[in-house]
């Protein structure tokens, strides 16, 4: 029972279902050793660069670069480590779906409650208006 | 292999209460879900009687009475356009109040959390899956297992709830009420242990989730591609996303809570500087797609139900898949309905009113093509079909209300009224909860071996539908009208609206006739186990894969791969009489002059 | 659909009954473990969601209490956790070739560099701890530190503040979510050390070999996404200016 209409695996599938030209013992890629310590190297290098752009001030630039450099490292470890780039597209477009769905709830959560605080900063500065009376 | 089961099946395979405790048969853990749903309707079922029993009457009528010298009538007491004959209005008690507040409490958390979400993927889709598949289990038994146990443990944990403090709050869970910091007028009930036992069931719809998706993209047999799935299966596997997408958001907001009330985290409490309207955003960003997990396998089952009961190929296949999938994505846009009048952004509600018009789309899409397989087709009105019409009845009222209720200008009048409640229910119950009928009364003989009594089935729906109908469209116009909803005590609103007490009175009384109906279903499904007839493989002509093993089917299934055609063609079956069920016409059946009655599975 | 490899009807030993074949199960089960990470973020993004509200609407706070938080130990703390993504990388590869011995060193590495980011982790809670600076209900600085005025001079000024000096006010929020998201991490790094020790446990009784390496691979793309969860926390906690 073999379904392939989106495939699970980025090579194709012989009979038995071990790729063609594969060994009886390979169920998928192995990465690698010189792969997995240069993305360790890469990882830590993007670490260090990211404490050290946090020393200079870029005004609001700051968040993107730092959320940039984190970006760069979550690929890094995504497509290496977790094998995604030698993996069926499916599983990746799991990943991204997360993601996606996460940005919806963000995005929108946020456009309410940034635009309702100017009321609650009104309650707030009122004189004697007992909001949060400690 | 014998086609009318009884001989060696799923049930009779092993014995022994280890064999079901520890199955890995994804249709014993439907069983044990299938007993383990019921008991916990029956235990809403009662918290909604309570709940309407209060309410036939304005003052208090079975709880909040008040000891007799305590409250001599006065002025205030007395509605002012009540005649002089009648009895003096009683004020009901705080704590008549609070026990009220709590049984309506109690009546939404169980039927939610444990009945019409997991209901119709537990039973149901862990029936039935594997078997349209043609496959032996569901991708990850063992998980599956799990899943059954977390409902339990989740189940546990409510009862220990109503044992302990019990809930007040609505099963919103609205802070700061909830949060119960900073705030003497906060709840002092079981939050925690009650949040805390849905946590534990979000763990169990989503293990489902992942089961199901997997199951759907590793598990189809050759030749059956995305397009001939059921649509069944379609409606099950958009559940599945929905499942995984939206209950971890659910998770996190109940462990916040919980955080709130036991270290005083203060996320949400405003005392500490918290937002108690993100709460609102964190919890319905969960609770709308919620939705569309109670009704979308609804959906598949309908689709199921109506072709087969109307002899005819369901009109509009990719349609309906696609829309099954529009709806689980669509949905998770339109949250912030549930908030227009919570002080969200004018910007913002006409966002989110935009979007749930649009949201409506793909539900029309399906009723339009369910309605034209219907057209010219051979209807037959066993009590499948009975419950499937009354599905496009009663969704169809219910979901033309949401649309009401989407529109911003009439939901500031609406909001919190009996109309949002009338909604729901409609679509909850007279959508979700029918629907779920409607496939444990198609499903049954292959369930269980047996044919219940059709004749009951057929006065049983009529009943509940008339009961339903009495119940919950009195609370239409009572909403319409200003009845704010979770209020014990409406003596007062009888001044402007004397006609409340009529309306209240007509919906308590079509609450218990609903039960009635309720409980005759239980009856004949139950006396069907012990004298019904031994059901055939394929009572009511389906071409799903399902009806292609015994009833019931054998443990692993299919001895062999069964061979996959186009789900809704029925051209190749005919019915058999001796048998008294559906069988494969042989290819030979035309060129003879007679058919040859051939069993429909080899 | 079977081998041609094997004998006709040749079940592989490590092969569930409803699986017709390995790499079946394998892609299975691999998808199922994807899906599993998409609710690990969606339930971290939970909590993302309440730092970006807060920051967004409150960036004096965020702004003023992260000087009390330890970018050092943080630094070392993300550096830990990368490398043990490697060791658990690297667990997966020699599983896949049958090494045997390098499967259980590179696990056994992968737990001492949890169980160090544990101990830092608890090092920084402790300090918290005798500050005074918990989450919003506990709040108790014990010493104030100058606010840093934001630099947008359209912001609003700090309202004045009930008890704690010149901090700007609900600094404790700060620390809620400093917590939650933290302690939510840390409760899920305890957990994949619970899940690769048993893994440990059977690779030294040699449950695994290239035929058969699948909770090892699940396991690491686990691992794997805790360590990417840290990766946000890391700069979004620490290195906010």
């Amino acid at each position: 029972m073999q379904s392939i209409d989106l495939p699970l695996e980025s090579s194709p599938v012989g009979a038995g279902g071990y790729a063609a030209g594969e060994g009886r013992g390979e169920l998928a890629h192995v990465m690698p050793a010189r792969v997995l310590v240069a993305v360790f190297a890469a990882l830590i290098l993007l670490t260090i660069l990211t404490v050290a752009a946090a020393r200079f001030d870029l005004g609001p630039a700051n968040l993107t670069v730092a959320l940039g450099i984190a970006t760069v490292k979550a690929t890094l470890v995504a497509l290496y480590f977790m094998h995604l780039r030698y993996d069926s597209p499916f599983n990746a477009l799991v990943f991204v779906t997360a993601l996606v769905f996460l940005a919806l709830f963000l995005s929108l959560t946020m456009l309410d409650a940034v635009q309702y605080q100017p009321d609650i900063r009104s309650y707030e500065t009122a004189p004697d208006s007992g909001f949060l009376a400690h | 292999m014998s086609l009318v089961g009884g001989s060696d099946n799923y049930l009779t395979h092993t014995r022994g209460f280890r064999s079901w405790a520890l199955t890995l048969d994804h249709k014993r853990i439907a069983v044990m879900y299938m007993v383990g749903v019921s008991a916990t309707f029956l235990l809403g079922g009662v918290f909604a009687l309570v709940v309407r029993t209060e309410l036939a009457t304005p003052g208090p009528t079975i709880m909040g009475f008040p000891a007799a010298e305590s409250q001599p009538p006065s002025a205030e007491n007395q509605p002012a356009a009540s005649s002089p004959a009648s009895p003096p209005a009683v004020e009901a008690t705080a704590e008549g109040k609070n026990l009220y507040n709590h049984m309506f409490t109690l009546h939404g958390t169980v039927m939610i959390f444990l009945v019409i979400i997991p209901g119709m993927p537990a039973i149901l889709g862990n029936f039935v899956l594997p078997l349209m598949l043609g496959a032996k289990d569901v991708a990850f038994p063992r998980l599956n297992l799990a899943s059954f146990y977390l409902w339990l443990f989740g189940a546990i944990f409510f009862v220990v709830v109503l044992h302990t403090g019990g809930l007040d709050t609505g099963w919103t869970f609205y802070t700061p009420y909830s949060t119960g910091q900073g705030n003497s007028a906060a709840t002092n009930t079981s939050i925690v242990l009650a949040v805390l036992g849905a946590f534990i069931l979000g763990f169990s719809s989503i293990a489902t989730g992942i089961n199901f998706i997997v199951t759907t993209h590793t598990l189809r047999p050759p030749g059956m591609g995305w397009f001939k799935m059921t649509l069944f299966m379609w409606g099950l596997y958009a559940t599945a996303i929905i499942q995984v997408l939206a209950t971890p958001v659910l998770g996190i907001t109940l462990l916040l809570l919980a955080g709130e009330r036991v270290l005083k985290l203060g996320i949400f409490d405003p005392a500490l500087g918290g937002d108690p309207i993100l709460f609102q955003h964190f919890f319905w960003f969960y609770s709308h797609p919620a939705v569309y997990i109670m009704i979308l396998p609804g959906m598949g089952i309908i689709s199921e139900v109506i072709s087969v009961f109307s002899r005819k190929h369901i009109f509009g296949y990719r349609f309906i898949a696609f829309s099954s999938v529009a709806i689980a994505l669509w949905g998770f846009l339109v949250w912030g309905h549930h908030m227009f009048v919570s002080g969200m952004t004018p910007l913002a509600a006409t966002i989110f009113s935009a979007l749930t018009f649009t949201v409506a789309i793909p539900s029309a899409v399906k009723v339009f093509n369910w309605l034209a397989t219907m057209y010219k087709g051979s209807i037959g009105l066993a009590t499948p079909m009975c419950y499937a019409l009354m599905f496009l009845v009663l969704f169809g009222i219910g979901g033309l209300t949401g649309l009401f209720l989407g529109t911003l200008a009439v939901d500031v009048h609406v909001t919190d009224t009996y109309f949002v409640v009338a909604h729901f229910h409609y679509v909850m119950f007279g959508g979700a909860l029918v629907a779920l009928l409607a496939g444990l009364h198609y499903w049954w003989p292959k369930i269980t071996g047996r044919m219940y009594n059709d004749r009951l089935g057929q006065l049983a729906a009529f009943l509940l539908f008339v009961g339903f109908n009495l119940t919950f469209f009195p609370q239409f116009v009572l909403g319409t009208r200003g009845m704010p909803r979770r209020y014990y005590d409406y003596t007062k609103l009888l001044e402007r609206h004397p006609e409340f007490s009529t309306l209240h009175m007509l919906s308590t009384i079509g609450a218990f006739l609903t039960a009635a109906a309720l409980f005759l279903v239980l009856f004949y499904l139950i006396d069907s186990l012990v004298r019904g007839r031994r059901a055939p493989a394929n009572p009511w002509g389906g071409a799903t894969l399902e009806w292609q093993c015994s009833s019931p089917p054998p443990h692993d299934n299919f001895p062999t791969p069964p061979p996959v055609g186009d789900p809704y063609d029925y051209s190749g079956l005919e019915y058999d009489p001796a048998l008294g069920g559906f069988v494969r016409r042989s290819p030979d059946a035309d060129r003879s002059g007679g058919p040859s009655l051939v069993p429909s599975s080899g | 659909m079977i081998s041609h490899a094997e004998p006709l009807g040749w079940h592989p030993p490590h092969l569930a009954h409803h699986f017709d074949t390995p790499r079946q199960q394998f892609a299975a089960g691999k998808l199922g473990m994807w899906i599993f990470l998409l609710t690990e973020v969606l339930f971290f993004g939970g909590l993302f969601c309440a730092y970006a509200v807060y920051r967004a609407n409150h960036p004096e706070i965020f702004i003023y209490a992260h000087q009390f938080l330890d970018k050092p130990l943080g630094a070392i703390n993300t550096a830990v956790l990368i490398l043990s993504s490697l060791t658990m990388a690297w667990a997966v590869r020699c599983a896949q070739l049958s090494q045997r011995r390098g499967l259980v060193l590179c696990l056994a590495l992968t737990l001492a560099c949890a169980a160090v980011f544990l101990g830092i982790k608890y090092v920084e809670y402790d300090r918290k701890w005798e500050e005074g600076l918990k989450w919003a209900g506990s709040y108790a600085p014990r010493q104030v530190r100058e606010p840093i005025p934001p630099r947008d001079p359209s912001l609003p000024a700090f309202p004045p503040d009930h008890g704690h000096g010149s901090e700007p006010r609900n600094v404790g929020i700060f620390f809620s979510i400093y917590f939650a998201m933290t302690g939510l991490h840390a409760v899920h790094i305890l957990g994949g050390m619970g899940v690769i020790a048993w893994i440990l446990r059977r690779a030294v009784r040699g449950d695994f070999s290239a035929d058969y390496f699948n909770p090892v691979d699940y396991t690491a793309l686990y691992w794997h996404l805790v360590d990417m969860i840290w990766i946000y926390l890391f700069p979004l906690l620490y290195l906010i200016h």
